[in-house]
């Protein structure tokens, strides 16, 4: 190799450091982003209603909406049914969440564990929640137990499964450190196996909250009483598409919030990873 | 299996006999034997694949895959170095440092633990926020928090640049001057080894060819005419021959 001058000399200021490398990241976040595709519909959605392209018989205004849940607030039905509706969803999630994830610790940890449970899940996997519906009618009845059930049943399955995968994919290298510092089991549990399993099971998380909702959206239309899901069913019948509007713009808004909240835990709890989104 | 036998020899920080290791039809120790004195630093050379992981691995008693035999006796409270620093990724420094680490000054005793390898006002950064030196320095404070009797060491500082690995050699003589750990220290440095250890050895097809006291002044170094003799004995063992190329 050679350090005399470069025979063709190179302008400093026009060519700072060589070629610039190709960014394989996708680059910069846009600001507010993801509000921008939900904008534009909303947009096309107004426009069509002024034009009276749209009937609104087959889809309200946007205003009417507006003041629709205006008045369903007003004489509280809203906060009611969305009470009762949340009090379902959470404790589902609850439940669901929990018994998810001790079932993937067992599987993941133990091979008869996994020999028991692993099947079961895989079976229920593969069974629509809204096929186990008619049993679970007989089973439970038609009352708030039915309802947590089903919602539980949606919730368990993407957490276990997330959380199965994110433990049996934990680094055996860190198992041999755990090993060669004698850790005992409970703390390699928690310094390892949960740590390492989290991604995991968060992942499960985003995929537990939205399958809450939609198994809610099931249970809440056939033979309820209360909950947005009723208040909808019930507008059908009178051919309110603005309710029936109000609650799946309310739906969409409990998707979106809890898949937040879930994102936000996210961040927060894997602050130690570096990745290509960031 | 190997037998992990207590207290057989007082005198001995590391008994090994008769031991065998093997992968399916590949045998890769047989009628291994050693011995190292407390205290004692003992650097391992072996060319690549000649089975000084495996040796290790059965001394920390990592090797459940592993077939084999023997007699295995090291003292209970051990600690490994890998290659690589092995830091938990999502545990900060300082709980790295604390793994496994149990009683009520655990805290306090990981703290000097760090300060030790030079890291004091690091024990909140995430690993993958420190250079691959400081790293591995992370786990050289992780491996002596327990005051370990015997240090297990598997080419610990492969991984870093020429000039950091001249940073470690110091630290770990500050450390193994300070602690006196036995210390078995694999490595494909032959400087390395020369320059650290009281006695090399060299593993060649399942045994060992070499078993050489360094008896050299402090501070060591190439300049010392003896030294230059004990690396040409090494690399002609390990069938490098200098004057060539
Ligand atoms: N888990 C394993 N399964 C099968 N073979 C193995 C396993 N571990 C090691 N071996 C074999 O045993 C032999 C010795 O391996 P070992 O890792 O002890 O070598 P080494 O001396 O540490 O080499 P290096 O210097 O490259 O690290 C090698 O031939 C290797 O292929
Ligand atoms: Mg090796």
């Amino acid at each position: 190799m050679t350090v005399s001058a470069p025979t063709r000399p190179r302008s400093a200021a026009a060519v700072p450091a060589g070629r610039p490398r190709r960014r394989l990241k996708p680059g910069r976040p846009i600001p507010f982003g993801a509000a921008i595709g939900p904008t534009l519909l909303l947009a096309v959605w107004a426009a069509g209603s002024a034009a009276g392209w749209i009937d609104p018989r087959t889809l309200s205004a946007p205003w009417t909406v507006v003041t629709t849940a205006g008045d369903l607030i007003a004489d509280g039905r809203l906060q009611d049914n969305l009470a009762v509706s949340a009090q379902r969803a959470g404790l589902g999630l609850a439940i669901g969440t929990a018994v998810g994830t001790v079932l993937a610790v067992l599987a993941g940890l133990s091979r008869w564990g996994e020999a028991i449970l692993d099947g079961p899940v895989q079976i229920k996997r593969a069974i629509p929640a809204l096929a186990l519906l008619p049993l679970l009618v007989l089973w439970f009845g038609i009352g708030e137990q039915m309802k947590v059930v089903t919602i539980t049943l949606g919730v368990f399955v993407p957490v276990y499964i997330h959380t199965h995968h994110g433990l049996r994919t934990i680094d055996s290298r860190y198992v041999e450190l755990g090993e060669s510092l004698r850790l005992r089991r409970t703390a390699f549990i928690r310094r390892i196996v949960l740590p390492g399993a989290l991604p995991g099971f968060l992942l499960g998380m985003r995929f537990a909250v939205v399958g809450a909702w939609l198994s809610l959206v099931v249970v809440e239309q056939i033979n309820s009483t209360s909950g947005i899901g009723y208040m909808m069913e019930l507008a059908r019948e009178y051919g309110q598409t603005d309710v029936i509007i109000v609650g799946l713009v309310l739906y969409g808004l409990l998707g979106l919030l809890s898949d937040g909240a879930v994102r936000l835990a996210q961040r927060k709890a894997l602050s130690w990873r570096r990745t290509l989104a960031d | 299996m190997a037998t992990h036998a207590g207290g057989l020899t007082a005198s001995r920080a590391v008994r090994v006999h008769n031991l065998a290791r093997g992968f399916g039809d590949r045998v890769v120790l047989d009628g291994f034997d050693l011995e190292i004195a407390p205290g004692e630093f003992v650097a391992l050379l072996g060319r690549s694949g000649s089975g000084k992981s495996t040796l290790l691995r059965a001394l920390a008693g990592l090797d459940g895959d592993a077939a084999g035999s023997g007699l295995v006796d090291v003292p209970e409270n051990s600690s490994v170095v890998f290659q690589d620093a092995r830091l938990l990724p999502w545990q900060r420094v300082l709980d790295n440092v604390l793994l496994g680490l149990r009683g009520p000054d655990a805290t306090e005793r990981g703290r000097a633990a760090l300060a030790e390898v030079g890291l004091a006002g690091r024990e909140r950064a995430w690993p993958n926020e420190l250079s691959g030196g400081e790293q591995q320095r992370v786990a050289l404070a992780r491996a002596l928090v327990s005051e370990p009797e015997l240090l297990l060491a598997d080419e610990p500082f492969g991984a870093l640049d020429a000039l950091t690995r001249l940073r470690m050699h110091a630290l770990l003589r500050v450390l193994h001057a300070r602690h006196r750990p036995t210390v078995l220290l694999v490595t494909h440095d032959v400087d390395e080894a020369i320059t650290l250890a009281d006695r090399v050895l060299l593993l060649d097809s399942g045994r060992i060819a070499v078993d050489l006291a360094i008896d050299l002044p402090a501070p060591r170094s190439y300049r010392q005419p003896q030294f230059l003799a004990y690396r040409e004995t090494l690399l002609r063992a390990l069938g490098v021959d200098e004057t060539e190329g």
